[in-house]
């Protein structure tokens, strides 16, 4: 059984299943037998190319199927040196190689069979999917697709105009592991420049309780930052789940935190308060269903009425 | 006083290898946000917090050695980071008020 269901996943897992043909994910090169092949050859077949299940072909159009189960009813009741015609299942469900995976999902769900072997348009056998082959190929292409997600954000973080850094680092919630290392970056890039250290720790501040923020709170979200010579920048953009009352977030003490996350010394109520004190520009939207987007700004260059 | 006192004046174990160094001042504390906005620049952060987000939050905020109290361990992800990090790494069987009063102490700070 595949753990994935045709009607509610998350979209980008079913874009993925309807995307994906069943070619992208089939075993090709079956090995096939003709139908006057005996049970034990088959059998030898099976051990000797780990499979459990072969197609019985003519001139090479699937006829049908041998599995394990067949195997052993045949040693069991000793017919194991007849001809596979006689005792092959005839009732084949076939997948085409041009359907979507999410059809060889449904048709997991459907028939209780472990294999289905899979014709192209003349109708030859071209493959044979197993269950194992969907989850092993939506998660290579999964992680294909988080591969070319990464290299885009890269490729956003090339070099702006001069003087200029952007970077963008997605941050995931209840991450500890990599917790941190977005903010470290930033604080790299300002001593970098020279930038002197109160204003490093300034944005270090800001940066690593906006990082904590999505994290412990969000659904999972973006911290971005903007370097130039007058100012550093730092955005936390979330998908989720928002915040109800600003003014409590903005409350020194107030959380949301649950008892593990603050017993890892987190969630004291502190994040937004510390943000807000340190920046010299802060601002604070959310909506609750759609997400939270927090902006701090470190003048780099001091500029009137700025905080000390 | 450096981070060598803290082994062999304060009567801390060290749990990674580590280069001496200056310290500038001592900060106790075990919420995360707290040493991140008040711990000084080259001071040793005394907390029961032992996990690897103690490390990244000392490594931002310019922490050089951190004092695990109460006879705390360090996972081991914890010491990785700090090694990578070049942060020194103790323990003490002694309660972060004692602690804190012995580091006060070599750091120089007299009575009230």
């Amino acid at each position: 059984m595949i753990p994935i269901d045709p009607n509610a996943s998350p979209s980008a897992l079913l874009e993925l299943i309807y995307r994906l043909k069943v070619k992208d994910i089939m075993t090709g090169q079956v090995k096939s037998v003709e139908k006057d092949t005996s049970l034990r050859e088959i059998q030898r077949i099976m051990r000797e190319n780990k499979v459990s299940g072969v197609p019985i072909v003519e001139d090479s159009r699937l006829v049908g199927m041998i599995s394990v189960d067949d195997i052993i009813r045949a040693l069991d009741q000793g017919y194991i040196d007849s001809p596979a015609a006689v005792h092959m299942s005839r009732k084949l469900v076939v997948l085409e190689d041009d359907m979507p995976v999410s059809f060889a999902i449904s048709s997991f769900e459907k028939y209780q069979y472990g294999r289905f072997p899979v014709i192209n348009r003349a109708r030859e056998l071209v493959g044979i999917v197993t269950s194992r082959d969907v989850t092993s190929g939506l998660l290579m292409e999964m992680n294909r697709s988080l591969e070319e997600m990464e290299r885009v954000l890269n490729l956003q973080a090339a070099p702006g105009p001069i003087g200029q850094v952007k970077r963008v680092f997605l941050v995931q919630q209840f991450d500890y592991e990599n917790a941190g290392r977005a903010s470290t970056e930033l604080k790299k890039i300002l001593q970098d420049r020279g930038v002197d250290r109160t204003l490093q720790r300034k944005a270090a501040v800001a940066s690593y309780e906006l990082e904590m923020n999505l994290v412990n709170h969000s659904l999972g979200g973006r911290l971005i930052f903007h370097v130039d010579d007058e100012q550093a920048t730092i955005e936390a953009v979330d998908q989720g789940p928002g915040i109800p009352d600003l003014a409590k977030a903005m409350t020194e003490g107030f959380s949301t935190a649950n008892d593990w996350i603050r017993s890892l010394g987190f969630g004291a109520g502190m994040g937004l308060p510390n943000t807000k004190r340190v920046a010299d520009e802060f601002d604070l939207q959310s909506a609750v269903g759609k997400g939270t987007h927090v902006k701090a700004v470190i003048h780099l260059k001091p500029r009137p009425g700025d905080k000390p | 006083m450096t981070i060598a006192d803290l082994e062999h004046r304060v009567g801390c174990t060290a749990l990674i290898p580590y280069a001496d160094a200056e310290l500038s001042g001592a900060y106790t504390s075990d919420l995360l946000s707290d040493v991140m906005a008040h711990a000084p620049e080259g001071s040793v952060l005394i907390t029961l917090q032992g996990h690897r987000n103690t490390v990244a939050c000392a490594s931002l905020a310019g922490v050089r050695a951190i004092v695990l109290a109460g006879q705390r361990d360090a996972p081991e992800d914890m010491l990785e980071a700090a090694r990578s990090e070049g942060i020194a790494v103790f323990s003490s069987p002694l309660r972060q008020f004692e602690l804190s009063w012995r580091v006060a102490a070599l750091l120089g700070m007299g009575g009230v």
